[in-house]
């Protein structure tokens, strides 16, 4: 059911039994529901957006464009697990155009990020190059705009 | 020296908006829920205010035809022909309007004569009997009530026709109530139109903001097309009030005699206005949809929560309002509105402000989050277990 999870994709904090009202479903029907998307691994996880930066939490994040030979019979895959498996990790697309993977990395340090690409990333077997951007500030996450400076203006009443 | 003396005496025997005082007191409080805003909670979509952006850049700021961009003519009949299959020639018969209510002023003041009466459904949105007594007219009054769901039909009005009788007026789906009208119910007015020579005044603004079934435009009934005037917007749909944009359709005449007036009184929607609303007709379909299924959510939880309170409350079927009946509690719909912003600090607007058969009933908006909805539905809760007591 498209709405439920586009419902709890938005905000998953919601209860069954609010969830059932709005699609207007038996709250068994939307737990069971949930439990088998859960189950199945279509709910793959419940995360949290945070603003590390207003937390005071210094991060550093890097996309690199990775370029790879990819291998007989597991194509890109094998490499592709070799990478996504460091908890560095943050993100990995497998991309078309100039070049193959999309690695996003985090580190605390402009230092750390750079030690993970030199001494982890490129040394794996089939990574042909790495070009490495630092990230300089964050937008948009997920769909959701960081520093929102949309506010409501409208009137308390209104006819 | 007595300045009121001064003042047309049509305009003073006008009763100020029962809204008014609500919201003088209510703009002052702090920590307020309210469920009393009569627009979407919703900015309007990027694409659309960036087409605005887009169009000052490049020098859009001068008058349009007093008719309105033809572009956005040609989209506004395109979109009336592909919703309801109902055509307008968008060269004589579109009048792009500063919102609905200048639509619904200039019908007026362009078809009523001293004396001609208008046939007007209450509750109703809190304009629609200033207007018509501003044209010059005589608006009678046709209450309805929750045992129909709000709506009329033709028996009903056929108890307040006269020889005078020129117009019908109606605003389906409805603001204050949320009711809607279905195609038959409509027929049966489309008939009594026709029988009384009348001309049916359709204000559609929610029309897509309808939740069971789908909207019928009046004009699209058989036989209707030229009796009648449209009046729709951008406000509702498009999450557009501020942008103040409208329109009327209906025959070259009435569209000729309304422009006369506009043209000598607006001159022309803002252009600013018109360039977005070209963008929302042409590419905000998929808009329209999501905020209509987050209203549908709300209207749901909304209604569960009132029932669940123990209010009589029919279920709205359009617009953004429920109408729950407060009688059980004893208390005037003013008393209710008041006492709760005083104590639990929700504001929501008495029934009565939309016309006497609205007296024992409140308007709530769920054009707000769904944690407000459930913060007020808390609130409104206690206020009536307190008054048990």
């Amino acid at each position: 059911m498209k709405e439920l999870l586009e419902c709890l994709e938005k905000d998953h904090t919601q209860t069954p039994e609010q969830l059932a009202i709005m699609l207007n479903k038996p709250v068994e029907e939307i737990s069971a529901l949930i439990k088998k998307y859960q189950d199945e691994k279509i709910i793959v996880k419940y995360q949290t957006i945070i603003d590390w930066e207003k937390a005071g939490v210094d991060n550093v994040t890097a996309v690199i464009e990775v370029r790879i030979t990819p291998q007989r019979e597991v194509g890109f895959d094998a490499i592709a697990e070799r990478i996504y498996r460091y908890s560095e990790v943050r993100s990995l697309y497998l991309m078309s155009g100039g070049y193959d993977l999309s690695v996003t990395v985090e580190g605390t340090s402009l230092k750390e990020v750079a030690d993970f690409v030199s001494t982890k990333l490129s040394t794996i077997d089939g990574v042909v190059s790495t070009t490495t951007h630092f990230m300089l500030k964050k937008y948009k996450f997920a769909g959701v705009i960081i520093k929102d400076e949309e506010e409501e203006h409208r009137l308390v009443v209104s006819p | 020296m007595n300045w009121s003396d001064r003042i047309a005496p049509t305009v003073k025997a006008i009763p100020p908006s029962g809204i008014r005082r609500f919201f003088d007191i209510a703009a002052e409080m702090k920590g307020v829920i309210s469920l009393g805003v009569g627009e979407p909670d919703f900015i309007t979509p990027w694409h659309i205010r960036e087409s605005c952006i887009h169009g000052l850049h490049r020098g859009y700021t001068s008058y349009t035809s007093n008719y309105g961009l033809l572009e956005l003519r040609e989209e506004i009949a395109k979109s009336l022909h592909k919703d309801y299959q109902v055509t307008y020639d968008p060269r004589q018969e579109v009048l792009v309007t500063v919102g609905v209510s200048e639509g619904l002023d200039l019908a007026m003041r362009a078809l009523l004569g001293p004396g001609d009466e208008v046939l007007v459904p209450e509750p109703c949105y809190v304009s629609y009997k200033s207007c018509v007594t501003l044209a010059g007219g005589t608006p009678i009054t046709i209450p309805t009530n929750v045992e129909n769901e709000f709506r009329i039909t033709a028996e009903q009005l056929e108890e307040y026709v006269t020889p005078r009788t020129k117009i019908l007026l109606i605003g389906y789906p409805n603001n204050p109530t949320g009711a809607i009208m279905s195609r038959e119910d409509l027929e049966g007015i489309a008939a009594f139109a026709l029988k009384h020579d009348l001309i049916v005044i359709s204000d559609e603004i929610y029309a897509k903001l309808t939740y069971d079934g789908t909207h019928t435009c009046f004009s699209s009934l058989p036989g209707m097309r030229d009796r009648t005037i449209v009046l729709n917007g951008f406000s509702k749909a498009y999450a557009m009030t501020g942008w103040r944009i409208g329109y009327a359709v209906s025959n070259v005449e009435f569209i000729a005699a309304m422009t006369k007036i506009h043209q000598y009184t607006m001159l022309c929607t803002p252009i600013t206005a018109q360039i977005a609303a070209i963008e929302a007709l042409k590419s905000g379909e998929k808009n329209v949809e999501h905020m209509v299924s987050e209203y549908n959510y709300r209207r749901r939880l909304i209604f569960n929560g009132f029932r669940q309170m123990g209010l009589d409350c029919f279920e709205p079927k359009g617009a953004f309002y429920i109408f729950p009946s407060i009688k059980k509690t004893g208390l005037t719909s003013l008393e209710f509105a008041e006492q709760l912003l005083m104590t639990e600090k929700v504001a929501l607007v008495p029934g009565d402000a939309f016309g006497e058969s609205g007296e024992g009933f409140v308007r709530c908006s769920y054009a707000t989050s769904t944690k407000n909805i459930t913060e007020a539905l808390e609130r409104i809760g206690r206020f009536i277990e307190s008054i048990k007591k």
